[in-house]
Formats: structure tokens, C-alpha cells, sequence
């Protein structure tokens, strides 16, 4: 039974994914327009809500091309690992406490790992993978360059990241994800306890999920399209969903690990009959991480692009000693408070 | 069998096959790639035994840290990947001797430690991230810290030898 439960969770949490992902393209386009001053994909369906499933349906149909000099079981490869990579992560991630549902008490997590930030962390570091062997593998200098600066951009702000990490586990002394979202009950987020961590973990985010202003792997006015330069059709359309898949995670951890995750301040002394405590916290959930995406498509349209030395300054020589700062004072005030 | 001996079994098969893939391709960034799933393989070997700390380790370090910079180096040198690597049979007595030493002295410490084998775990695994945090600070403090600062004398002369090179330019 345990086992069909877990499938289930796995089948739910993966559709949902799926579908916020197509929908999470189409707000892009939606905002993007806005902010430009354009209109935007209104046509396909009310208001262009169907414009996801001709997107998909494009990719599907569009032709299959193969460089002849790619390595081909590499460019084949490839997008698998990003899409693997990019879909695991979720696995790990809180979205609500538990639901009693048909008389089974169901925790509404894939998996509650002991360690699941660690996991996290080292599911990001495999996210190179599957960028830099696509770079490679395609045998065109600009994929090869967009994969090599992915690597490195993706290895420079790792650090930042696992090192605000620390200051969360510091904080909350635990390394399992649905440990820390019930250390942050009512208003103890650690947004508010560690708001200087906050800010090195989001702009690592930025750069880990490769969005703008860090999007140098395939920046296109330089690069033509980066890494999936030499990708087409159901092949380009798995990194693309790799990406977004990458985006809606991120936001997900950073939800869990400084906004809260799925509390909502007094829910739990209101009296609400346990089902509904338990919907509301999911929409709560559901709620925040709609609102750090939001906040990643408007930066994206708003903010220019690094340069590449600027890229690197900024991980190396503002954000990795501000962590690290950050990690020191941190373990001061727990050691003078204890 | 259980399904933790077919488990075993997978993993174990993986390592073999992908370890022996490393050493015999003669294109280098085969080798590399067939190295991460080496890599992969042990980390699931690791879960299998409730090592869970030790696994995530062995990816976070081996296959986020190490096998990037190694992939970062081949991919960098472009002259690297188009050369065919020897792997024929040059000189083959020095060869078997030094490594049947190797091998008599990895079966001979095989043999010969006393290994700590912990009784039998049944139910849920026990988180291992503490205990092993509590060990690196107390009994083990020395050899951690003696660790770290030989791999900070490794970065700063990872450093120096890389701007030597731009300020001869």
C-alpha cells in the first residue's frame, strides 16, 4: 500500500510540474508582453490559455536534426540528463503537512530524506551535466562555449549557496526539508532570521537555474543560442522544459527554505477542521512559490545581462564573502544566545 | 533474492562495467563520461548500506566537483579529444609486477584490519550526518583539519602557478 501511495504522489507531483510549466512559459510571454508593451499570445484558447498545448504540439511535430560531426550518443544523451536532473530535485520538497484522505494518513512529500538538503545541493551540481556534454557533444563553437560558461557559472555559485545553506542548518539544526518548514511556524521565517542568506541563496538560484541576468550560458545575441544551439524540435523542447522544471523547483526551495514553505501564520489555533488546514497549507505552498516566480519573470525582463568578468566578480568577490561572513556571524550569536 | 540483492546486484554490475569502460575507451571523454556513472554506481552502493551522508557526499564532491574540472580540462583541450590514447600492452613484466604489488598490498590490508562492522540494522535507517558531524569535531579533529589545510595549500598554489603564467605573458 505504502508503495501506491508513493506512486501516486510521484504521478500527482510530476503532472502538476508538467502543467505548471507549460503555464509558467505562457505567463512569461504574458508579462514579458506587458512590460514591453505588446500583447502577447492572446489567440490560441480564452485569452491564449491554449497556447501552451500548440507550443507542445510544435515541438513534437518540428524535425529531428543532427549535426553530422555531433557525438551522437552525447547529443542524444544530453537532454535526458538535464531533464532527469531537473525533475528529481522536486522529490525532496515539502508541499504541505499531511492529508488524511480515504482513512490513509499521507505526508504530502515524495520523500522525506534525512539529508535532503545535501540532496539538493548535489542534484544542482549534476545540473552541469547535462549542459556542458550538450556544449560538447553538438561539435559547434558556440554550444562548446555556452556549455563551458555554464560550468563554470554553475561551480562559482554553488559555493555562495551551499555556504548560505549553512546558516540555515545552523539556524534550524536539521538537514531534513520538512524539519525546517516546521521550525519556521507562525512567523519564524527565516527570511527574517537569516535575511542576508536570503539574498545569497536567491541570486544563486538566479544563477544555477541559468535566468537573466545570469542566462550567459546561451546568450543569444553573443552565442546564437548557447548550448542547444544544435538542438531541435522534442530534443530543444526538453531543455527548455528542463529549464523551466528548474525554475518552478528553485522557487519551491526557496519557499521551503526561507518563506515558510507551507505554514501560514495561526492557521493551525484557528479551529478549521484538519482537511481543510491541510488544503489551505498546500494553496499556501502553491501561493508563495507562484510569487517568487512571478518575481523571477519580472526581474528577467526588467535587469540587463552580466558580462562575463562581472559575472564572476560578483560570485567570487561580493557573494562568497558575504555568505561566509554570514555563516560567522550566525554561529556567533547561536553560540552567545545558548 | 530480495530486492536489495537485485539492487546490489545493478549497482555493483554498473561500477564493474563503466569502471572498465574508463580504463579500456580509447577516447578520453568516454572514459570521463563512463567515470560518472562509476561514480553514480558507488553512491547507490552507499545508500544500500544506509550510508547516507557518505552518498550524497560521493556526489556532491566526485561527481558535482571533481568530474567537472576533469570534464572542464578534456573539454578545454581540444587536441586531447581527437588523439587515440595507447591502451595496447607495452612492457608488460614491470607492469605485472608493480601491479600484483598494488594487489598484495590492498588484499593484505584487506586481510589484516581489524574492520568495525556494525551489528545488523533492521526498519528505518538512522540518520548518519550527526554522528559522523560529532566525530570530525572531537575524536577525528586532527586529521580533519590537517586535511583541509593541505587542500588550502593546494589552492593557493593552484594560484600562484596560474598568475605566474599571465604576468610572463
Amino acid at each position: 500500500m505504502e508503495i501506491l501511495i508513493s506512486l501516486i504522489k510521484i504521478l500527482v507531483v510530476m503532472l502538476v510540474l508538467l502543467t505548471c510549466v507549460a503555464y509558467l512559459v505562457l505567463v512569461e510571454r504574458r508579462v514579458s508582453a506587458f512590460i514591453q508593451n505588446r500583447i502577447g499570445p492572446n489567440r490560441v484558447g480564452y485569452k491564449g490559455l491554449l497556447q501552451p498545448v500548440a507550443d507542445v504540439l510544435k515541438l513534437f511535430i518540428k524535425e529531428d536534426i543532427v549535426p553530422k560531426l555531433a557525438n551522437k550518443p552525447l547529443h542524444r544523451l544530453a537532454p535526458i540528463i538535464a531533464i532527469v536532473v531537473s525533475l528529481s530535485t522536486i522529490a525532496v520538497v515539502p508541499f504541505g503537512d499531511k492529508i488524511n484522505l480515504f482513512g490513509y494518513e499521507i505526508k504530502l512529500q515524495i520523500a522525506s530524506v534525512n539529508i535532503g538538503i545535501l540532496y539538493v545541493l548535489a542534484l544542482t551540481g549534476l545540473g552541469v551535466y547535462g549542459i556542458a556534454i550538450a556544449g560538447w557533444a553538438s561539435n559547434n563553437k558556440y554550444s562548446l562555449l555556452g556549455g563551458l560558461r555554464s560550468c563554470a557559472q554553475i561551480i562559482s555559485y554553488e559555493l555562495s549557496m551551499g555556504i548560505s545553506i549553512i546558516g540555515v542548518i545552523l539556524v534550524t539544526s536539521t538537514l531534513q526539508l520538512d524539519k525546517i518548514v516546521e521550525f519556521q511556524h507562525g512567523w519564524r521565517w527565516l527570511i527574517l532570521l537569516q535575511p542576508i542568506g536570503f539574498i545569497t541563496f536567491f541570486v544563486a538560484i538566479f544563477a544555477e537555474t541559468n535566468r537573466l541576468p545570469f542566462d550567459l550560458p546561451e546568450a543569444e545575441p553573443e552565442l546564437v543560442g548557447g548550448y542547444h544551439t544544435e538542438y531541435t524540435g522534442l530534443k530543444f523542447g526538453l531543455f527548455f522544459l528542463a529549464e523551466y522544471a528548474n525554475m518552478i523547483t528553485g522557487s519551491a526551495i526557496v519557499v521551503t527554505l526561507y518563506l515558510g514553505g507551507w505554514q501560514f501564520p495561526y492557521l493551525q489555533s484557528s479551529g478549521l477542521p484538519e482537511f481543510w488546514t491541510s488544503i489551505i497549507q498546500v494553496g499556501t505552498f502553491a501561493a508563495k512559490v507562484g510569487a517568487v516566480l512571478l518575481f523571477m519573470v519580472i526581474i528577467r525582463w526588467t535587469v540587463p545581462r552580466f558580462r562575463y568578468d562581472q559575472l564572476m566578480d560578483l560570485g567570487w568577490k561580493f557573494m562568497l564573502p558575504l555568505s561566509i561572513a554570514n555563516v560567522i556571524v550566525t554561529a556567533f550569536i547561536i553560540y552567545l544566545f545558548e | 533474492m530480495s530486492l536489495i540483492d537485485i539492487l546490489f546486484y545493478f549497482f555493483a554490475t554498473i561500477a564493474v562495467v563503466s569502471a572498465s569502460i574508463v580504463v579500456f575507451s580509447r577516447n578520453i571523454i568516454y572514459s570521463a563520461f563512463s567515470l560518472l556513472f562509476t561514480f553514480f554506481a558507488v553512491a547507490g552502493l552507499y545508500v544500500l548500506l544506509n550510508a547516507d551522508f557518505l552518498a550524497i557526499t560521493q556526489l556532491l564532491i566526485y561527481v558535482g566537483g571533481i568530474l567537472v574540472l576533469m570534464l572542464f580540462g578534456v573539454m578545454l583541450t581540444h587536441k586531447v579529444v581527437s588523439v587515440d590514447m595507447k591502451t595496447g600492452t607495452l612492457k608488460i613484466l614491470p607492469a605485472a609486477l608493480i601491479t600484483s604489488m598494488i594487489a598484495g598490498t590492498l588484499i593484505g590490508i584487506f586481510t589484516v584490519t581489524d574492520w568495525r562492522v556494525a551489528p545488523l540494522q533492521t526498519g528505518d535507517p538512522i540518520p548518519t550526518a550527526k554522528g559522523i558531524g560529532e566525530m570530525f569535531m572531537t575524536t577525528w579533529l586532527l586529521p580533519f583539519e590537517v586535511a583541509s589545510v593541505i587542500l588550502l595549500i593546494a589552492l593557493i598554489g593552484a594560484a600562484i602557478i596560474a598568475r605566474r603564467e599571465k604576468e610572463a605573458k
